[in-house]
């Protein structure tokens, strides 16, 4: 149905000509559901741009040919390929709030494209619509046909968008990280929802993702890419039991999945013995009945609801929960950015809690409580070069001027696995692993007793996450760090943490020891959460073990 | 994420090096650059350099037309219009870029501490800002030279006071939506006090849109300048300045004395134009984000 063949794209940039896509053949049968897998810079999504011919200014097919049903996409008339949008492939996109007209009611925004494409007529076109809504499972679509994008979540957004790109009854869907920055719960009922109507329809589907785990469970068949090239292909499970190409053995070994400790997710000849972390006995942080209630338009809105829970000398505490449960504003409060409304915490038995936020920064227990933030990139000053963001907090709490500052910075780096000439680069001159490095320098320039990591790794790729990951755990061994991990990922928490937290409406559900937590939950929830996951097919260890000694 | 660039060895472009980027990058830009240059020059050297004595008059030379000796030709007291236009340069720039400077300083200042704090405080300066721009600006500048009276430093004053609410609004914006960026977040955290985090960390990132806003706002100043003394107000007779001389020639045109009026209101065009195409490559250089 799909015949890639030879496909490359490049950009015209500053410093000459850059090959996005070098030459890759693909092939999607009808009803196929294809996952092209990569990390960040792979190409992947340069590829479906590159079909869909809406590539950004500055790049082209620079060669190869796209055949779908007989005509040459890479070839096609403008013209040609205004029909095809839509009517014959649809694109999903990664953000769905943006990919919405944000001052239009949702139905209108349906009814266009189905009136463009003679799909509907004035008469009908209101009712057609709900029935579009409800095609894609979206409960009360009379009333949704009304709502505005901002009144929707994220996943009624992305069902939104899936309805429309459905609209007109393409036979090939192509799935851009549809489901990147939605909760789990919601990426499973997304992606559930896509496969069914897929299926149900006998469409043809691209999934591009940089979740394997995600790709292995709703895919026929896989390709990997990195660099611009497919370096394998083959169907997901026969990928994870034995990848041929190294790269393909690098992601899955860096993939989190039940069974895998924190070092099998690096490369064989990286997997040095971990450092036993033994917790202490004393508790280092006590948050007893910890309550934060924002006041609202419509009433005050509880976002933390009393919740307590003790943090021992050592200990590395996860604390999860899906979006808007309050784990945000725990860490806020905790970190003593926020100020709580009632409840006690104490550090080292002493109640930190009443001193306001605003005067906390000049509290020499400042240094001691650090926080390594979401976004590496939006946690950097543009305009300060990673130097001068670790040296930020050394200059304003320690002594240290002039060749001992500088000394400490490179430590910093060294220990951080930042490489020294980097660190003269501002950041939009990094990587997101390297900003993850810088972020986490600066949080532990002056030693903090208390490390508060707010999903270090979110944003970055699987085998980057694997790496920060251990780093943490090196770091947590060498500096005897405490840490509370937020994070919305439990195979993550489970990799890193002895003691986890379960939090759903701004109250606790479940703690208790990570294994217990994870292998036999108590809480309903819990189960949900851990259910929804994407579950990568096993890896085979003993062949993957066998045969690089045969190597 | 943004690309990776790492290619080992390749150090960062420095700020000599990115500047000539950009201007090689935009021919626009470049010639903005350029112009601006040469109106430098003429406010540091026009004295020096130009033939005639600008403030010498000569009644038997008066309404020459252009020729060799007088380039621009001469009024109708006998001055050279050329030495004139270009010693008139200095005045007028210096006008100008002081407003701008005044006006860029307290706007700055009041922007950034109500887009930091927001409450009352931006209510207050909001409400006040409005009021300001309520007035029609040109007519609230003659007020103000009006009642403070005619000099050079009141029409800075009445010049800086009106481009303030521009400055302020913009600042207060793009301090408003950075205000709770992880890195400035990560600033308090930190050790920052709020002023430091303000000053130091968030305020800087304000910087390249504010660039725009002062090369739109230098060329504004000039016409404002311009047009004081083109009414009467402000910088007197005989000092040379491009408003005045457009205002003295305008009475020559329909006796078709054209080159009196023509030439400092064409000085006045090009230093406007300058200005204005300025401001993207401004922007360019202040911004890192622009170093690849």
């Amino acid at each position: 149905m799909l015949n890639i063949r030879d496909f490359a794209v490049s950009f015209r940039t500053r410093r000459g000509e850059v090959q996005a896509v070098r030459g890759i053949s693909l092939d999607l049968s009808e009803g196929e559901t294809l996952g092209i897998v990569g990390e960040s810079g792979s190409g992947k999504s340069v590829t479906s741009y590159a079909l869909m011919r809406i590539l950004d200014a500055g790049g082209r097919i620079k060669a190869g040919s796209a055949v779908f049903d007989g005509r040459d996409l890479a070839q096609a008339a403008e013209r040609d390929m205004q029909a095809i949008r839509g009517r014959e492939i649809s694109m999903i996109f990664q953000n769905p709030r943006a990919a919405l007209n944000p001052i239009r009611k949702v139905g209108h925004q349906l009814e266009d494209v189905l009136r463009r494409h003679g799909r509907a007529t004035r008469a009908d076109a209101r009712a057609k619509a709900i029935e579009a809504l409800e095609a894609v499972r979206i409960r009360d679509a009379e009333a949704r046909y009304d709502a505005y994008p901002f009144e929707l979540s994220g996943g009624m957004c992305q069902r939104v968008v899936f309805a429309i790109a459905l609209a007109c009854g393409p036979r090939l869907l192509i799935a851009d990280e549809p489901t990147t920055g939605l909760d789990i719960t919601t990426q499973k009922a997304v992606m559930d929802l896509v496969r069914d109507l897929t299926r149900a329809r006998g469409m043809s589907s691209i999934l591009i993702t940089h979740d394997l785990g995600l790709a292995a469970e709703y895919c026929d068949r896989l390709a990997v890419m990195k660099d611009g090239q497919i370096v394998e292909t083959g169907p997901a499970a026969a990928l994870f039991a034995d990848p041929q190409h190294s790269y393909t053995r690098k992601l899955v070994d860096a993939t989190p999945r039940a069974g895998a400790g924190l070092r099998d997710l690096l490369p064989l000849e990286a997997r040095t013995p971990l450092a036993d972390h033994v917790p202490g006995d004393r508790a280092l942080v006590q948050v007893r009945d910890l309550v934060k209630t924002y006041p609202g338009k419509s009433g005050p809105v509880h976002a933390v609801k009393g919740i307590s829970f003790t943090i021992r000398e050592g200990q590395s505490v996860g604390l999860v929960g899906e979006s808007g449960c309050g784990k945000s504003t725990t860490s806020s409060m905790l970190v003593r950015l926020l100020d709580r409304t009632s409840g006690d915490i104490l550090f080292e038995g002493l109640d930190i809690a009443d001193i306001p936020a605003d005067r906390f920064v000049r509290d020499k227990r400042r240094s001691q409580i650090q926080m390594v933030f979401q976004d590496a990139t939006d946690s950097l000053n543009p305009r300060h070069s990673a130097r001068q963001t670790i040296a930020d907090p050394i200059l304003r709490m320690s002594d240290l001027r002039g060749t001992a500052l500088q000394t400490r910075i490179e430590e910093l780096a060294t220990l951080c696995g930042l490489p020294l000439p980097l660190l003269d680069r501002f950041p939009h001159q990094l990587s997101g692993g390297q900003k993850a490095r810088v972020g986490i320098a600066r949080a532990i320039a002056l030693d903090p007793k208390f490390l508060i990591l707010d999903e270090p790794t979110a944003a970055l790729d699987v085998s980057i996450q694997a790496v920060v990951l251990n780093l943490l755990a090196d770091l947590r061994a060498r500096l005897g760090m405490t840490y509370l991990f937020v994070s919305h990922d439990l195979n993550v928490v489970r990799l890193l943490c002895d003691h986890v937290i379960v939090m759903q409406g701004g109250e606790i559900v479940e703690q208790g020891p990570a294994a217990q937590v994870m292998d036999t939950p108590s809480h309903p929830y819990t189960r949900t959460l851990l259910a929804a996951a994407p579950k990568p097919p096993t890896t085979n260890t003993t062949t993957q073990a066998a045969k690089s000694a045969a190597e | 994420m943004t690309q990776a660039t790492d290619i080992p060895g390749r150090k960062p472009d420095g700020a000599w090096a990115h500047l000539l980027h950009v201007l090689r990058e935009n021919p626009v830009t470049m010639l903005s650059f350029g112009m601006f240059a040469f109106f430098l020059l003429q406010a540091f050297f026009g004295a020096l350099i130009v033939p005639h004595d600008p403030l010498a008059t000569n009644a038997a030379n008066a309404l020459q037309p252009p020729n060799w000796t007088h380039w621009f030709g001469t009024d109708s007291l006998g001055r050279d219009v050329f030495s004139r236009v270009v010693v008139a340069t200095r005045l007028d720039l210096t006008i100008s870029v002081l407003a701008v400077a005044i006006s860029f300083v307290i706007g700055s200042v009041l922007g950034a501490i109500a887009g930091y704090w927001g409450g009352w405080i931006d209510a207050v300066l909001n409400r006040v800002l409005d009021t300001i721009m309520a007035f029609p600006l040109f007519v609230l500048a003659m007020g103000i030279v009006a009642a403070l009276g005619n000099t050079v430093e009141n029409i800075i004053y009445a010049t800086a006071l009106i481009n303030i609410p521009f400055y302020a609004r913009l600042v207060r914006a793009e301090v408003n939506i950075r205000r709770e960026a992880g890195f400035a977040l990560a600033a308090r955290l930190s050790g920052n006090s709020h002023f430091r985090t303000l000053a130091f960390h968030i305020f800087p990132n304000a910087l390249p849109p504010m660039m725009v806003q002062v090369s739109l706002n230098m060329g504004w100043a000039i016409l404002n300048a311009a047009g004081l003394s083109f009414i009467g107000l402000g910088v007197r007779p005989p000092t040379p300045e491009w408003g005045i001389m457009v205002a003295e020639g305008a009475n020559y045109i329909i006796s078709g004395h054209w080159w009196v009026a023509l030439f400092p209101g064409l000085w006045l065009m090009l230093a406007v134009f300058t200005f204005n195409l300025m401001g993207d490559g401004l922007r360019d250089i202040v911004d890192p984000r622009r170093r690849t």
